[in-house]
């Protein structure tokens, strides 16, 4: 059981707050640390695996800090972000490597790498590998050790979609193990996937926290705004308003357009298609016009 | 205090085909001087400490040692991957005392070999001025290796920087200035070689016992400087 504490802890710099006073516990299993890009998720994950001091607040695990204390290592591996990583050496060089520095053999390297499914490339050179077999190698080079905490900072980016979901499943099944296992996303069907419990961040700020479906909720109730071009837009806006999914409906006659904001994400998505058959209308475009991240998430902020 | 891992993976890096051809570029020039200047002048003591002294000594060895020693970690903390380094229950002041044990060994390969042999083409050693040069050649390579390894820890600019210090400072300055000479650690090291040659072949404005105690002390301050830079090393984020 190892539980990372972050309380009150912000970042600055210079005159950038990159990460404002978050308090938060990650403890065993799995947790999605949700956000767009820009808002703080990688200083977060940089405090936590002691690469960034924070500038106020405390990042602790179990306790001991995690700022210039080597000693943490022990129990946590880290998955960073960035590409670099000795590419003249080859796959199994380099897990042999980190293996080394953890003072241990050529059998833990063989252990992690059978984990990631790299085997079979494991004398190739690093240089040679795909975005997705890098991310691998890197996954088994934070195994080697078996740590009890696993920090995964945008894990899945580049990887396919079989990676993916082989990835999903590895960090899965650490997290039923007991593991405390954290990966950073900005994308929330990812999280939404994996973790059962999700920590936002939006501008630097804890904006959310907790069960998954919770914030999926806040997320798929708030008011979702559609541009639709139809065959008839008046008859459809009439069929549309009877519903009540349906909160508003402007008739944009410059643009040719109907404005609709609907209320019941799921129903409507699902009246929509409907009542343009039953009234013999024919959909020309329907697009979302607030689906942007920013604006889920600011919602969220806000909600 | 020495983890061959570390050791081993920062030799690769060093001695990488790329930086490895860039290494061998001034020594195969100096051997080809000496070479040339042999063939069409012969031999003479002078002309020999004059070629060890004036590029050997003052332009080849801080060059390499930019090479070796910035090279030993720059380009790991440029990229990243200085993390599977740091995320280890390791300490960093390990980490850079392996470095810097790599760098004073590929500085020493690089530099004071060919210096030995551009030594022994020139005048076959008379008057000990291969030996002395070469004795140079290894106590400027240990303390241009902790110099420009912390260097290299705490700059981006660690090359440039370095390339100024060792062309602008060594040679340019040093020439003009005499003040500039006392902080030299080519002057340094030819306090320590002019004891092994014969009379007025090398002459340095430092004396011995100084040239020591400001040798070792730049190397043990530089290298715990570096070992304390790296335990508090910021990887800021992408964002």
């Amino acid at each position: 059981m190892t539980t990372i504490n972050i309380e009150h802890a912000s970042r600055w710099f210079g005159n950038v707050v990159a990460v404002n006073d978050v308090t938060m516990t990650v403890g065993p299993g799995v947790t999605g640390l949700l956000g767009p890009n820009g808002a703080g998720k990688s200083t977060l994950i940089n405090m936590m695996g002691g690469f960034l001091a924070p500038s106020n607040g405390s990042v602790t695990l179990d306790g001991d800090a995690i700022w210039r204390n080597e000693s943490v290592y022990r129990k946590i591996g880290i998955v960073p972000e960035r590409e670099g990583m000795y590419d003249f050496l080859t796959g199994l060089e380099f897990v042999v490597a980190n293996a080394e520095l953890h003072g241990l053999g050529k059998e833990a390297a063989h252990k992690a790498l059978a984990t990631v499914e790299m085997e079979y490339a494991q004398d190739r050179k690093i240089a040679t590998y795909s975005k997705g077999m890098r991310q691998r190698v890197k996954m088994a080079s934070a195994l080697v050790h078996e740590p009890s905490v696993l920090l995964l900072d945008e894990p899945f980016n580049g990887m396919d979609p079989r990676q993916r979901m082989q990835l999903m499943d590895l960090l899965r099944k650490m997290g039923d193990s007991g593991r405390t296992v954290l990966f950073s996303s900005h994308i929330l069907e990812e999280v939404e996937q994996l973790a059962a419990h999700i920590e936002v961040i939006v501008a630097g700020r804890h904006a959310a926290s907790g069960d998954f479906r919770k914030i999926r909720r806040l997320m798929t109730d708030r008011p979702h705004r559609y541009l639709v071009r139809s065959s008839d837009d008046r008859v459809l806006a009439a069929a549309l308003i009877a519903d009540p999914s349906t909160a508003g409906i402007e008739v944009d006659v410059t643009e040719g357009a109907l404005r609709i904001q609907a209320v019941d994400f799921g129903r409507f998505t699902e009246l929509l298609p409907r009542v343009a058959r039953e009234h013999s209308i024919r959909l020309l475009s329907v697009s979302p016009s607030d689906e942007s991240l920013e604006s889920v998430f600011s919602y969220l902020v806000t909600a | 205090m020495y983890d061959p891992t570390v050791a081993r993976l920062t030799y690769r890096a060093l001695l990488g085909r790329r930086r490895a051809a860039v290494l061998l570029i001034l020594p195969v020039l100096l051997i080809f001087i000496a070479v040339a200047v042999r063939a069409f002048s012969g031999v003479d003591d002078q002309t020999a400490s004059d070629v060890l002294g004036g590029f050997a000594l003052a332009t080849m060895i801080p060059l390499i040692g930019v090479i070796a020693g910035t090279g030993a970690i720059g380009p790991e903390i440029d990229d990243g991957s200085i993390v599977y380094l740091l995320a280890k229950p390791l300490p960093r002041p390990t980490i850079i005392f392996t470095k810097l044990i790599v760098a004073i060994a590929v500085t020493m390969v690089f530099s004071a070999v060919p210096t030995f042999i551009a030594g022994f083409i020139l005048n076959g050693n008379g008057q000990q001025i291969a030996v002395s040069y070469t004795i140079a050649a290894l106590v400027a390579s240990i303390a241009y290796s902790a110099l420009f390894l912390l260097l290299g820890t705490v700059s981006r600019h660690a090359v440039v920087i370095g390339l100024v210090y060792a062309l602008v400072w060594e040679t340019l300055f040093g020439s003009l200035v005499a003040g500039a000479r006392t902080l030299s650690v080519q002057q340094w090291s030819l306090a320590v070689a002019e004891r092994t040659a014969g009379d007025g072949l090398i002459a340095s404005d430092v004396g011995l016992p100084l040239a020591i105690v400001l040798l070792v002390g730049v190397t043990v301050v530089a290298t715990w400087y570096a070992g304390q830079k790296l335990r508090t090393l910021t990887l800021a984020g992408e964002e």
